[in-house]
């Protein structure tokens, strides 16, 4: 630690250049804590340790199916705090071949009389099978609107990457619907472009 | 900020001022260095207190004084007050009064920002203070605040606390440039680093630690901020973002600061351990190489506060592994101390007692700490008694008994006076044998199971609950028999020689007792 | 010195002495009853007994030092103050000793991790202040309240065996299978301990999180939720039964008829005073930890039921907002926390108890319908 200082005359030396060096560091380690969040983020989707399952998966070669290994895939679904919606998976689980391309379905139903707006968050366990689950297709992409006594059947596509470790027999794949209401105009008009699964 | 730079050097030769303003304009280091320690032993009675309501509260089962939500803002607010009121603020006047003292320092080499740094302290706290009279009451989210307890489920108050860890971290943050400056500008000609006493090493590198991870903590509170107020989801897992993120911050901010709240302690330490056994200190150079060891370790381990949260096995091993390694330079300090104290002349006058009772306490409190670190056990011990035992055993005995160390040592020469020592030692036993019956019987309640931070538990826990209402009762209320002994030593007593101490060495024993208003105005030269 | 603390231990003991007769002196972790917690009941004391090896030997030398090198004694100091040979030497053994501890525990740490080839998979959800159990496999669930009286908790009854660790519904469980719990939460973080089993995982909103068992010995085993979570964080414990599997799976039929009756109970006619009833205990396990057993609230966080405008005049708001919560307030949205008739119950009953006498009330039906048809 700053050992230009250890000459034998350390005295009067520049203040000015102490305090700018440690408002750097102090400047630098705030922006660092900013940092702190992209740079988790980024970690997570490379390990997947927070099992947060990343975006569309665009492969470029289709899998070669693995037939001789199968893989339980599991589904979940929670509200979170103050969502009415009706929600929950056709099917409970599924059993895969790693490499298959697999599609089940989410339901989702607004009791409510009103028209709100929905997003799904995506969580699997264990978390380090989150690399090795592909979505090539997710109603958690976007936001889901639903109109007042509506209900929908959203889709989910997905590959269980034959890399998968050996361990792992069973994949939990849950997802938490939150209400985002408050954005129900905004989002509507974003939904047009995106949505694949308006059955509505 | 660098305009008051430079100006240390022409204006002093003169007495202090009278009256308030020789207090609110001071740029002494010896004023701003008493009114840290007042301030800090204020809000230690403050924070005491709070713990002596949470005490109550556990001495029977069932709801007797205050109600939940009441209970959980003592939590948070003795926890807050205690940290960052008065553990750091104690160290920062310490290093106010001494390191000036023991490079041949004229003053801090930043005087003017040195008297802005304190003062914001108490609007810091008066602030975080005042949110126990506002609606909604007090923060109640424990001092962790883990989000969403502490967003979306927050009272209103979070933003005044929010605003309050603002102030004090940048408070902080001055006062570790100003000890940098001091340190690496000041020291009389011939004190090359490896030369510094003990005491300005482990606050030098404190200093960095602080400047390393408070912004970081001001980050995580600005986070917060925006999530409460401005629609921003960093925690909010609705919104696409990650609880689990919070704690991470938090502990990369959390994990060093409780280093900050030690290394100062044992520089001190070493001191009066060497002073007392009228022999050197053994292994200085593995002393330094320790401390700088432990800082850059600290910044590895944080998650170890977190084997619960569901990391992948291979974040829990490298998190055991790295917080098994800190115990090794730990361990190089203790063996130290204890060699510093084998075939020396030792006699126990009251600093030499709480600095034996410091390397005791905290080595059972390093103990539990390596016992916590198996990251498989910690299962069983996270978020329980066990675990206050451990950190409160680190940080009473070390940081709060080095503290009492360091003042017992030095006052003589802050007043000219010898303090009362068969008072101080009474001070001593009776804070010992509280402080072990407040926290022992929690390691039990811990491995019996009860968890932290709740207000009433099962029957069970009854007996060790009430022995530790019992001692915590014990060592609060005498803590203010070290208020009067104090008091009573500033008043007069037997007159302090420049070096009380025969086996005391350093500068800051070659200036006479009590030390004048200005000292080393020209430096001294070490050999 | 030694005077004043013979009279301190002379004083603590007389304080302690009536607290002796009636003492209860658990000091250690239990060993418990699954292979985890009894291998970490084995790494706990292995790293006890050598930190206080440890001990011993650092201490006895600084007790040596105490007694032996004393000023008073006329000891002379000595004067060395390096020694790289020991200096070497203690930072390599302990260095080694910790590779040896660090060994059993990866090896319990990677078994801990193993949750293949479970066969009950039991989902649970975190809420301020109770648990919900989810039997994935049989589709049905149930939430789990904390059943200690409040007149316990405020001294005005005598505390129960169970005091704090008793609920209303626990969670029950196979013995000899392996469970597999997922957790997660749906306000703030909790976290499901349970130390007989050494299991403890934090539930994280948005988050699913897992973790296993394996219970050898039937019995009740009772834990608490260990991460601070608002109020009533001391109050939400966990009871778990381990039950022969034959008597499980009858059990588990016994719920699916329930849940199936409950369907039933929404279609009965109901008459008030059935209503009242059963809303008095939905309200006291639901309701009254924030609005209080007597209704008056605790303002301004929980409003006062007790001759409220809402409670008197507006039936369609009272609904709404027992059913949806109100959002931006501690008020949760019960829809999916309580079945329909507890719904209907516990709107009758504050709709008609404390002196709110309207005389309406609310159908499982009308609930039922609110709830789909709109």
């Amino acid at each position: 630690m700053a050992n230009e200082t250890t000459k034998n005359q350390p005295a009067r030396r520049s203040n000015t250049r102490v305090i700018g060096w440690c408002l750097s560091g102090v400047v630098g380690m705030f922006a660092f804590g900013f940092a702190l969040v992209p740079l988790y983020e980024v970690f997570c989707e490379i390990t997947g340790i927070n099992g947060k399952t990343g975006g569309r998966y665009e492969a470029g070669v289709t899998q070669q199916v693995d037939d001789n290994r199968t893989v339980r895939v599991q589904f979940l679904a929670s509200n979170g705090p103050g969502m009415t919606w009706e929600f929950r998976p056709v099917v409970r689980s599924v059993d895969v071949h790693p490499g298959e391309v697999i599609s089940v379905n989410f339901y989702a139903a607004n009791g409510t009389d009103q028209a709100m707006v929905g997003q799904a968050v995506p969580s699997l366990s264990p978390s380090e099978g989150t690399q090795f689950f592909h979505k090539t297709e997710c109603f958690c992409f976007n936001q889901q609107p639903l109109e007042a006594g509506e209900s929908v059947e959203m889709p989910l596509i997905f590959i269980v990457d034959r890399d998968l470790p050996e361990h792992i027999t069973k994949l939990t794949l849950s997802y938490t619907l939150y209400d985002q209401g408050k954005q129900a105009e905004v989002s509507r008009s974003a939904q047009t472009q995106t949505t694949t699964n308006n059955n509505g | 900020m660098s305009a008051v730079a430079d100006t240390h050097a022409q204006e002093h030769h003169h007495g202090p001022a009278k009256g308030i303003s020789r207090w609110l304009l001071t740029t002494n280091h010896k004023d701003i260095g008493s009114m840290y320690l007042m301030f800090s032993f204020a809000m230690f009675l403050l924070g005491g207190s709070m713990a002596m309501v949470i005490r109550a509260e556990l001495f029977q089962p069932g709801l007797q004084i205050v109600e939940p939500e009441f209970f959980n803002q003592m939590t948070t607010m003795h926890g807050l007050i205690m940290v960052f009121g008065a553990v750091m603020p104690a160290f920062v006047g310490l290093a106010n009064w001494m390191l000036p003292l023991m490079i041949g320092a004229p003053d801090m080499a930043l005087p003017r920002m040195n008297n802005w740094s304190f003062w914001l302290l108490p609007c810091a706290f008066l602030i975080l203070v005042s949110t126990l009279f506002m609606q909604g009451g007090a923060p109640n989210f424990g001092w962790t605040f883990y989000a969403p307890l502490s967003t979306t489920y927050g009272p209103p108050s979070t933003t005044f606390f929010i605003f309050a860890v603002h102030i004090m971290g940048v408070s902080s943050i001055m006062g570790a440039i100003n000890v940098i400056a001091t340190i690496l500008n000041m020291r009389a000609p011939g004190m090359t680093l490896m030369k510094m006493p003990l005491f300005v090493w482990t606050w030098l590198i404190t200093a960095f630690l602080l400047i390393a991870v408070m912004p970081v903590l001001a980050g995580v509170v600005t986070m917060m901020l925006m999530d409460i107020h401005f629609g921003t989801s960093f925690f909010d897992a609705s919104g696409g973002g990650d609880p689990v993120l919070f704690q991470h911050v938090f502990w990369f901010f959390g994990h060093p600061e409780v280093y900050i709240m030690i290394l100062p302690a044992f520089g001190a330490i070493s001191h009066i351990v060497a002073a007392f056994s009228r022999k050197p200190l053994f292994g200085y150079a593995s002393m330094v190489y320790a401390v700088g060891a432990i800082a850059v370790l600290s910044f590895l381990v944080w998650a170890h506060h977190m084997f619960t949260v569901g990391m992948p096995i291979a974040g829990q091993l490298f998190f055991m592994y790295a917080t098994l390694l800190i115990a090794v330079p730990t361990g190089v300090k203790v063996f130290n101390w204890v060699t510093t104290m084998f075939r020396g002349s030792l006699s126990f006058e009251a600093p030499m007692l709480f600095a034996v009772a410091f390397i005791i306490l905290f080595t059972i409190g390093g103990f539990s700490g390596l016992m916590l670190a198996i990251a498989p056990a910690d299962f069983q011990y996270h978020d329980t008694y066990f675990v206050v035992a451990h950190f409160h055993y680190v940080l009473v005995p070390g940081a709060i008994f080095g503290i009492f160390a360091s003042a017992y040592f030095w006052l003589p020469k802050w007043t000219g006076h010898m303090y009362d020592e068969t008072l101080a030692k009474t001070h001593f036993w009776l804070s010992f044998v509280g402080m072990n019956l407040a926290f022992f019987p929690m390691h039990f309640l811990g491995l019996a199971g009860m968890p932290r931070r709740i207000p009433d538990y099962a029957l069970q826990f009854t007996d060790f609950n009430m022995i530790s209402s019992i001692g915590a009762f014990m060592f609060g209320v005498t803590q203010l028999l070290f208020l009067f002994i104090v008091v009573k030593c500033a008043r007069g007593g037997e007159k302090a020689a420049a070096k009380p101490w025969d086996g005391a060495e350093g500068l800051e024993w070659t200036v006479p007792s009590p030390a004048p208003y200005h000292t080393f105005s020209t430096p001294p030269e070490v050999k | 010195m030694r005077v004043h603390a013979k009279r301190a231990v002379a004083l603590a003991a007389g304080l302690l002495l009536p607290v002796t007769v009636m003492a209860n002196w658990t000091m250690n972790m239990s060993p418990g009853v699954t292979s985890t917690s009894n291998q970490i009941y084995s790494l706990h004391m292995t790293i006890l007994w050598i930190c206080v090896a440890i001990g011993v030997v650092v201490f006895g030398v600084m007790f040596w030092s105490i007694f032996a090198h004393r000023k008073s004694r006329g000891f002379k100091p000595a004067n060395f103050h390096e020694n790289t040979v020991v200096e070497v030497l203690w930072t390599i053994v302990p260095l080694a000793i910790l590779v040896a501890m660090a060994i059993p525990a990866t090896t319990t740490l990677i078994e801990m991790y193993d949750t293949t080839e479970s066969d009950v998979d039991i989902k649970i959800t975190g809420y301020q202040w109770r648990w919900q159990y989810e039997y994935i496999d049989d589709d049905f669930s149930f939430f789990s309240n904390m059943s200690t009286p409040k007149d316990q908790i405020r001294n005005r009854q005598a505390k129960g065996e169970n005091y704090l660790l008793e609920v209303d519904n626990p969670l029950v469980i196979p013995v000899g299978k392996k469970v597999r719990f997922l957790l997660t939460a749906n306000d703030v973080i909790h976290s499901w301990w349970v130390p007989e089993f050494g299991v403890k995982k934090d539930a994280i909103p948005g988050f699913i999180n897992e973790t296993w068992t394996r219970v050898d010995v039937p019995g009740t085993y009772r834990g608490q939720c260990t991460e601070l979570c608002g109020k009533d964080h001391g109050f939400m414990p966990v009871v778990v039964k381990a039950v022969p599997e034959e008597e499980y799976n009858v059990w588990v039929a016994e719920q699916k008829e329930a849940a199936e009756t409950e369907r039933r109970l929404t279609e009965k006619d109901w008459t008030l005073e059935e209503l009242m009833e059963r809303g008095e205990q939905a309200y006291a396990t639901a309701c009254a930890s924030c609005h209080q057993a007597d209704g008056t609230g605790l303002p301004p966080a929980f409003p006062a039921l007790k001759g409220s405008q809402m409670a008197l005049e507006d039936m369609a708001g009272h609904i709404e907002i027992v059913v949806n919560g109100s959002p931006g307030t501690a008020m949760q949205a019960f829809g999916n926390q309580l079945s329909e008739v507890d719904l209907a119950a516990v709107i009758t009953y504050e709709r008609n108890a404390w002196g709110n006498n309207t005389g309406e009330m609310v159908t499982p039906k009308e609930i039922f319908d609110y709830k789909n048809q709109q």
